[in-house]
């Protein structure tokens, strides 16, 4: 700080570490700083410091911890079976949710992507969940989809289908969840797939059609590889999105039927907020770290490969 | 039949489709609203769209199960200091970010993207240590920090910089020949030519902020500090099941005020999320 207010001294200039180049160089820090330190208080100190919590265990009573090593991930990867059975949740999750959604997406994002008469009232119809709390829409999905009583049931049975009860049902309750989350989220997707195709010059559509390409050739052959890095954006950004999943399942569904709908976030929060098995939780969120951190790669690797 | 026929066909089959998939978007609002206004009895009944008998009650109780007046006063302070306290930081390190040549910029760009790929869940254990270390917990200082300066605003910062770079350097230079200092060129020249991207920060902020649960869930016990997520996961009995009419009435008073801004101001908030491309 103190540098800086001596550049505007008179004479200040002459000496060499205070250039031109420096100066703006410590100009450059001092704009940054206030993001800069934040960042490193409240975002990679922490960051840092999972990693010892991972490799301590925690007595609630003395407020101590004891260093126990990799005694955790051994816990989690070896010993204790919830958490496959959780990884095997959130993978389900993930599996359900981001093909469905981007195949929803890009199907919204073709119909409405070029102006029509209705078009700004369906985007903006598709779009409104996005902007809703997860908490009041998993609120209003749960109240919608009990099992006696609920609206959804009510209506079912008028075309003769007896609704299961939807969230309680072991059978049901991921796969409600998923179409929830689904439907709250899909208005993203087709925000960016819009703008990617209203990128896409009119003259390649043009001149296919000219050669006469159907309208499933034009996709296929010009639309759906110039829409590639798009495409790649939006599969990392919901899958990392799949596997952070939280507040809408613990509102949902609590983690349950039978431990069902038990994903890595909220095991996370479980282990750690309502159990403080404090070094555990922190190893599952270290593990969650490489999976999220894994997926990226592989498919930013994938995808390349695919453009060569 | 003559091709333009055949559009025609092919335009309706595609509005009606369009249609019938709208109806799982706007249901669920339609008929929280619904509810909201329903007796107990009547919620469990034959569903009707329109309640037999309005009960006007439900709006008053929501008062009074627990501090909600209160609670909604939290949540909108709280979103308008992290949305107020985001653009000055983020527009200032992405001014740096976007302009200034200065040594270990690479370095630091690579850290904030990695920041981008981190979930808050990885963070939020250490988080806690660190708030109850400053005697912050059942505060509202973490719901204002952590946001502030985790993911979200270095989404900001990149935001800016990204709209920074497009803007022609000329001015800027000639405010520096005229003597402006960098900051006089950042807060009279950069700032103002640079409103869109200060909106969509703003209105990217300001939701991030108004639906955080996570943060609240783990910060907050006290119902009077409450925000309204949070507030609207407790309108539960004694045995925890939902009281779903007073739940469903303090729903639609948290989200159809940010409905009816949304309808209003439909194209802006979607242009800002399309310019983020995270998600909300």
């Amino acid at each position: 700080m103190a540098a800086v207010t001596h550049t505007n001294e008179p004479g200040a200039n002459r000496a060499p570490w205070l250039t031109l180049k420096y100066r703006e160089m410590l100009e450059a820090w001092l704009f940054i700083s206030p993001t800069f330190i934040g960042f490193l208080v409240f975002f990679l100190g922490p960051l840092v410091a999972i990693f010892y919590y991972s490799m301590t265990e925690w007595n609630l009573l003395s407020q101590q911890a004891a260093f126990v090593g990799l005694h955790n991930f051994n816990d989690a990867l070896l010993v204790n079976p919830d958490f496959w059975h959780v990884v095997r949740n959130s993978v389900i999750f993930a599996v359900g949710l981001v093909p469905f959604n981007m195949a929803l997406a890009l199907t919204l994002a073709l119909a409405l992507s070029r102006p029509f008469f209705g078009v700004v009232f369906f985007r903006t119809v598709f779009f409104a969940p996005v902007v809703t709390s997860a908490i009041a829409w998993a609120i209003v999905w749960k109240f919608l989809l009990q099992g006696e009583g609920g609206v959804i049931n009510q209506m079912l049975a008028l075309v003769g289908i007896d609704g299961p009860n939807w969230l309680r049902d072991p059978n049901w309750a991921m796969a409600a969840v998923i179409v929830t989350r689904v439907i709250k989220m899909v208005g993203l997707n087709m925000i960016l797939y819009i703008a990617a195709l209203q990128a896409i010059p009119r003259d390649y559509e043009e001149a296919a059609r000219l050669e006469g390409a159907s309208r499933w050739q034009i996709f296929r052959m010009i639309i759906w590889p110039l829409l590639a890095p798009t495409t790649l954006i939006i599969m990392v950004l919901t899958t990392i999105g799949s596997f952070k999943v939280f507040d809408h399942i613990y509102q949902m569904t609590g983690g349950g039927p039978e431990n069902g709908t038990l994903v890595l976030a909220f095991y996370i929060y479980q282990q750690g907020f309502k159990f403080f098995n404090v070094g555990y939780a922190s190893a599952l969120a270290i593990i969650m770290f490489v999976i999220v951190m894994a997926l990226t790669l592989v498919q930013v690797m994938l995808r390349r490969k695919e453009m060569e | 039949m003559t091709q333009r026929q055949i559009n025609v066909i092919y335009r309706s089959c595609w509005t009606i489709a369009l249609l019938i998939a709208a109806i799982p978007f706007i249901f669920p609002f339609v008929w929280m609203v619904s509810a909201g206004f329903k007796s107990t009895t009547e919620i469990f009944g034959t569903p009707t769209l329109i309640p037999r008998e309005w009960r006007f009650q439900n709006f008053v109780d929501v008062f009074t199960y627990q501090p909600f007046a209160r609670q909604y006063f939290n949540s909108l302070y709280i979103a308008v200091a992290v949305t107020a306290l985001t653009l000055v930081i983020s527009s200032l390190a992405g001014y740096a970010l976007a302009r200034m040549r200065f040594a270990g910029a690479g370095l630091l760009m690579l850290f904030f993207v990695s920041a981008l790929m981190v979930p808050e869940e990885v963070t939020i254990i250490p988080n806690f240590f660190l708030i109850r270390s400053m005697g912050l917990v059942d505060t509202h200082w973490p719901l204002i920090l952590l946001p502030t300066f985790g993911p979200h605003g270095v989404m900001a910062t990149f935001l800016m910089r990204q709209y920074f770079l497009a803007l022609p350097k000329e001015l800027e230079e000639a405010g520096k020949m005229d003597g402006l200092s960098r900051f006089g060129v950042w807060w009279r020249i950069a700032l103002p030519m640079s409103r869109p991207a200060l909106a969509a920060v703003a209105i990217i902020t300001f939701l991030f902020s108004w639906n955080l649960f996570l943060e609240p869930l783990i910060f907050l016990s006290s119902l009077e500090m409450f925000t309204l997520p949070l507030a609207l996961s407790n309108f539960n009995d004694s045995y925890g099941l939902p009281l779903w009419n007073l739940q469903l009435a303090a729903t639609s008073l948290a989200v159809v005020p940010i409905l009816i801004v949304y309808l209003i101001a439909q194209r802006q908030i979607i242009e800002s999320f399309a310019l983020s491309g995270v998600k909300g």
